[in-house]
């Protein structure tokens, strides 16, 4: 897909991926040394294990399997690639997550994963040798003729592999390990890199040691095969040491290549570009940032524009000369025009995207309310406890308008046990009945996550725009930004009332539980709060800079009040 | 280049410094001070008397309970909760009855490797064997923080209120606009070592606690008094506490903290709560920090005698050893091109420039000079006073800078144990533009048997620079020197100053100089 355009910005994320990936594969040889030596050490032959490693280090069999790792790791990158996205997909239910398990796409990345897993399972059974290498073993059957049997622990390493690679790519889904979130801390790529090794293999192991528990459970109840010569579907097979190390230590490497692979992958990436602002070729047009900024796809090189402008307007003094430069001849202001534009339409967009949705939460609350009063009544008479922890307003507020099974009637049938749903879930209830609207419920904190998904965008819009204006004051020679000044003002005093009407939806301002060991991003479950202290300090930096002068510049009378209110720094 | 021999003497006993003007220090008598001390609103006095003290010692009730047999398992359970890897072996090693032996040799053997691997840990870097609030006194800016009534104070960045922090562990703000005083206690706000206001906020105040970070959102139009613990969010990392110094950035984006026990300081996103630790080998911890107010550098000194200066560009550092001390304290000119700091165990101020390339060209590091320069030598100077010989002098608990540029305090640690040593603030005026020039102004000081402890500079004071200090008898005192700022123009428009000032007089300047750039 990317090759295929001839864009040279869209080709630079295409080369960003292709060194990454050249990365992962360039480290891959000391990786695999360090397995082989742990797979193979044993501490009452360290001198004879060393050199069996050595030995097998430059054995036909080892270059093999390194080859194939190698191509795995390609095959990896070339997925992240794919599957990428810079605006994380939230599930708002139970029932929207197991349609983003099921779906087709999806599929073809587990299988990829399923048996990009076998293989590298193959590999750690030929690294680790002695009983895992072959898949058949010569066994003596009753008459004494020798007959080749299954080796069930090549199998079970094997199955591992692919089990790994399943749960590996379905945990993906589940924790957003495809979201390429962007740092606010700039750091060069080595730093970077360095700094998230250590957590990316306290992942890795961690997340081996829970799969392949769960896969030795998996394993107990369905590895049954009549062919093997030492079943192993037994606890007592099952609870051989050395093999569960090996199936550690097997899927720990594992899954720290393919980790390894996605972290390089997304600091590659998410590395600054720098676009120029203008140029004096016609050809050369449709790179600069204006454009690149106002272009719709692909959405990476929107945001890498979005950063650019944030950091070009807080930093280079050169390169916001250009931005507040006229054109030659006409003296329009071109590029101001379309930054400023394309921000505010952003931020414009992000406004109506939170009126409309209180709006609808607000009629609908309403709505429901009347119509359930009676039935809450009812099921307050049976679970007591349960209504008092529900704070009246809570119950109005809770939406379930884009489930697919929200007709009227059910919807009237489920309104009092949304309270169930997993913003209650410490509350154990006795029923059964009570759990099963938590599919599709939906909860306020996940929809509210899911309005501000993209909101990255919005804060460096937000940056960008007050940083501009705040340098204009001494640095744009022909006023070029004034103009705009008062657009810009109402844009942010409208979104700023937005949001805090939004805050003030039950659980829209509830912190979320973070998940710290996990290769899964959450930087999109504190988007709205960044956003929302972004937006004060934007509006602060304008109102500090000009101060009083704003009481010049037209604007309605709501929006001059929360003006003052800046301007005495009581917001 | 003796600074202090140049500097009028000290008052003598029972005067007080009360403000600058007409290019002098006033000072008036204790009582007229006083009266006119208390009617200023913001002058405040706390009474160590009138605090609440609690005795809270950890693990202290541990003592008070009975021995209780548990089993084993319950033991090492609780011991692993408590005391970590350390405690469990400590506890199997103790248990050697119950456990096979050779569990209980090898746990032992463990337990004494690790214990002459973290002795020898501490021997590189002494400070790792300090209990947590002497290792808060010894790195704080504040002179004997441990006794000290008041032990953070914040002026807010854009408005005349400030956070005080009290040896009870509560804070309070001040604002002369408003009639609520809003106290804030958290479980968690213990030995407070700094606290500062976020910039271009309203709401926001970071305190650096023992344990952990506490970033309070106070909303300035509430009439609450008692704020509730929710209004706090807590922000830690393993392994990075106690927390001595905090530091946001002029821009209010980030704040960076410090912990002399951890190698990485953080940067933290406040409103995600996520925090990016930036390590580097090296010093054995962070122990303060100073942002550049252009916010493109930041000042982290270590434990041992060496410091950094960071760009915050791309967060790379500069390293800077000293030959002495570790760096114990700094300060930016307002246009983060120049720092002063201290260096334990020295009497000067030293100076370095940062000549930045235009921002925007990604430099690996920014190019500065290559050696620090000696720009003031504070080293003991004798002054006969009516009340006898007086020593002025010595080693530097502090700096501050005014936002202008044109006066420098300097807190002077002095000798407790001495009354003829005295703990001093000596304050210069400073030029930044176009030479950098440093010449006497003159000492502050404040009530007999008080010592000043703690001192920052109003951020955007009218008339001149008003330097705000806490004294050791729990008095908050402002010092405001009046004069007509000749440097950069403030920051954003404060417009002229409208009171009627006094005429400097240039001669001044001409003949004292301490120090100019042409001698060096």
């Amino acid at each position: 897909m990317y090759l295929m355009m001839t864009d040279c910005s869209v080709q630079v994320i295409f080369w960003r991926a292709v060194a990454s990936i050249a990365w992962a594969v360039l480290l891959l040889p000391p990786i695999t040394a360090v397995f082989v030596i742990i797979s193979r050490f044993s501490l009452l032959h360290p001198i004879q294990a060393v050199s069996e490693c050595l030995s097998f280090l430059t054995s036909a069999s080892a270059i093999f399997s390194f080859i194939l790792l190698c191509g795995v790791i390609i095959m990896v990158g070339f997925l992240n690639l794919e599957y990428y996205t810079v605006i994380p997909t939230i599930a708002c239910s139970k029932i929207a997550l197991l349609g983003q398990l099921l779906h087709p796409r999806q599929f073809v990345n587990s299988l990829g994963h399923c048996i990009m897993g076998i293989i590298v399972a193959w590999c750690c059974a030929i690294t680790v040798g002695g009983r895992y290498e072959t898949i058949a073993d010569p066994c003596a059957q009753g008459d004494g003729s020798p007959q080749m049997c299954l080796n069930e622990y090549h199998l079970i390493l094997l199955l591992a592999g692919a089990f790994v690679g399943f749960s590996h790519s379905l945990l993906g889904v589940i924790y957003n390990m495809n979201y390429v979130s962007f740092h606010t801390v700039q750091q060069y790529k080595y730093l970077r890199f360095k700094g998230s090794l250590s957590l990316v293999l306290k992942c890795s192991a961690t997340q081996a040691l829970y799969s392949v528990r769960n896969y030795i459970v998996v394993y107990f109840f369905l590895g049954k095969w009549s062919l093997s010569v030492h079943p192993l579907d037994s606890i007592a097979g099952l609870l051989d040491l050395s093999l569960l190390y090996h199936l550690w230590i097997s899927a720990s490497f594992l899954l720290f290549t393919w980790h390894l692979t996605l972290l390089l992958f997304r600091v590659f990436v998410t590395e600054v570009y720098s676009f120029p602002v203008q140029s004096s070729f016609t050809e050369d047009a449709h790179q600069c940032l204006p454009t690149v900024l106002t272009d719709k796809q692909p959405m990476i090189l929107k945001f890498l524009a979005l950063l650019d402008l944030a950091l070009l307007s807080q930093h280079s003094p050169s390169r916001r000369s250009e931005v507040f430069s006229l054109s030659q001849p006409g003296g329009h202001p071109h590029n101001w025009n379309a930054i400023s534009k394309e921000c505010l339409s952003l931020l414009a967009d992000l406004t109506q995207r939170l009126i409309a949705y209180h709006d609808t939460v607000a009629t609908n609350g309403r709505a429901k309310s009347l119509s359930t009063g009676s039935e809450r009544k009812t099921s307050s008479e049976s679970s007591v406890p349960f209504i008092l922890s529900v704070s009246p307003l809570t119950a109005p507020f809770t939406p379930d308008l884009d489930s697919p099974f929200a007709s009227p009637a059910l919807r009237r049938l489920t309104a009092p046990m949304d309270q169930c749903s997993p913003w209650f879930g410490t509350v154990q209830s006795p029923h059964i009945m009570r759990r099963v609207p938590k599919l599709w419920s939906t909860s306020t904190g996940e929809k509210s996550q899911a309005l501000f998904a993209d909101s990255q965008a919005h804060i460096w819009a937000l940056e960008g725009l007050s940083y501009l204006v705040q340098s204009s004051f001494s640095e744009d020679q022909f006023g070029v930004v004034q103009t705009a000044l008062p657009s810009i003002l109402s844009c942010m005093l409208g979104l700023q009332e937005a949001v805090d009407r939004h805050f003030k939806l039950p659980h829209a301002s509830s912190k979320p539980v973070r998940s710290a060991s996990s290769m899964g991003d959450s930087t999109h479950k504190t988007l709205r709060f960044a956003l929302r202290a972004t937006l004060k300090t934007s509006i602060y930096r304008i109102t500090t800079t000009f101060g009083n002068h704003l009481n010049a510049v037209k604007m309605s009378a709501e929006h001059r009040k929360r003006l003052q209110q800046f301007l005495e720094y009581k917001e | 280049m003796c600074s202090l021999a140049l500097f009028p003497p000290p008052l003598p006993s029972g005067q007080t410094t009360l403000c600058e003007s007409n290019n002098e220090l006033l000072s008036g008598t204790t009582t007229e001070d006083r009266l006119k001390l208390e009617s200023s609103p913001l002058s405040l006095f706390f009474p160590r008397e009138s605090l609440k003290l609690h005795c809270r010692t950890e693990s202290s009730s541990k003592a008070a309970f009975l021995d209780h047999s548990e089993t084993l398992w319950m033991r090492s359970a609780a011991a692993w909760r408590d005391g970590g890897f350390t405690g469990l072996l400590d506890e199997i090693t103790n248990s050697n009855t119950e456990v096979p032996k050779w569990l209980s040799v090898s746990s032992g053997c463990t337990l004494a490797l690790l214990r002459w691997f973290s002795s020898f840990h501490g021997s590189l870097f002494p400070h790792l064997t300090m209990s947590s609030e002497d290792m808060l006194a010894e790195f704080s800016q504040v002179l004997n923080w441990s006794d000290c009534v008041v032990r953070a104070f914040a002026w807010h960045p854009h408005t005349d209120k400030f956070a005080v922090a009290l040896l009870d562990d509560s804070i309070k703000i001040y604002n002369p606009k408003s009639a609520t005083t809003p106290t804030l206690k958290h479980r968690l706000q213990r030995s407070v070592a700094a606290v500062q206001w976020k910039p271009l906020c309203a709401t926001a105040l970071a305190v650096a606690c023992q344990n952990c970070l506490l970033v309070w959102h106070v909303d300035p139009c509430s009439l609450s008094t008692r704020p509730s613990s929710g209004c706090a969010q807590v922000l830690s990392h393993p392994g990075h506490s106690p927390i001595t110094s905090i530091a946001w950035s002029p821009s209010g984006s980030l704040l960076v903290s410090a912990s002399p026990m951890d190698t990485a300081m953080m940067v933290w996103d406040v409103a995600s709560e996520s925090g990016v630790p930036l390590q580097r080998v090296g010093g054995g911890g962070v122990t303060f920090l100073s942002w550049s107010p252009d916010g493109s550098h930041v000042l982290a000194s270590t434990p041992s005698a060496l410091f950094r200066v960071w760009e915050t560009r791309m967060w790379t550092c500069e390293r800077w050893p000293c030959v002495k001390g570790r760096c114990q304290s700094g300060c930016w000119s307002p246009d983060g091109s120049r720092l002063l700091f201290t260096v334990q165990g020295e009497t000067v101020i030293y100076a370095l420039t940062f000549t930045d390339t235009p921002a925007g060209v990604p430099t690996c590091t920014s190019k500065g000079s290559q050696a620090a320069a000696v720009v003031a030598d504070l080293s003991e100077t004798t002054f006969n006073t009516p009340d006898g010989d007086i020593i002025v002098g010595g080693e530097i608990q502090s700096l501050a800078w005014d936002p202008t540029g044109e006066r420098l305090a300097v807190l002077l640690k002095g000798d407790p144990q001495a009354a003829d040593r005295p703990a001093i603030i000596a304050v210069f005026k400073t030029r930044t533009n176009p030479i950098f020039e440093l010449l006497p102004c003159g000492f502050v000081q404040g009530e007999p048997g008080t010592e000043p402890r703690l001192m920052q500079f109003h951020p955007n004071f009218q008339h001149g620079a008003l330097l705000t200090v806490c004294w050791s008898s729990g008095r908050i005192t402002h010092m405001p020197f009046y004069f007509l700022s000749a440097g950069v123009p403030h920051f954003g428009l404060s417009g002229s100053p409208s009171l009627p000032r006094p005429q400097e007089r240039p001669a001044d300047f001409a003949k004292q100089s301490l120090f100019t750039e042409l001698m060096s």
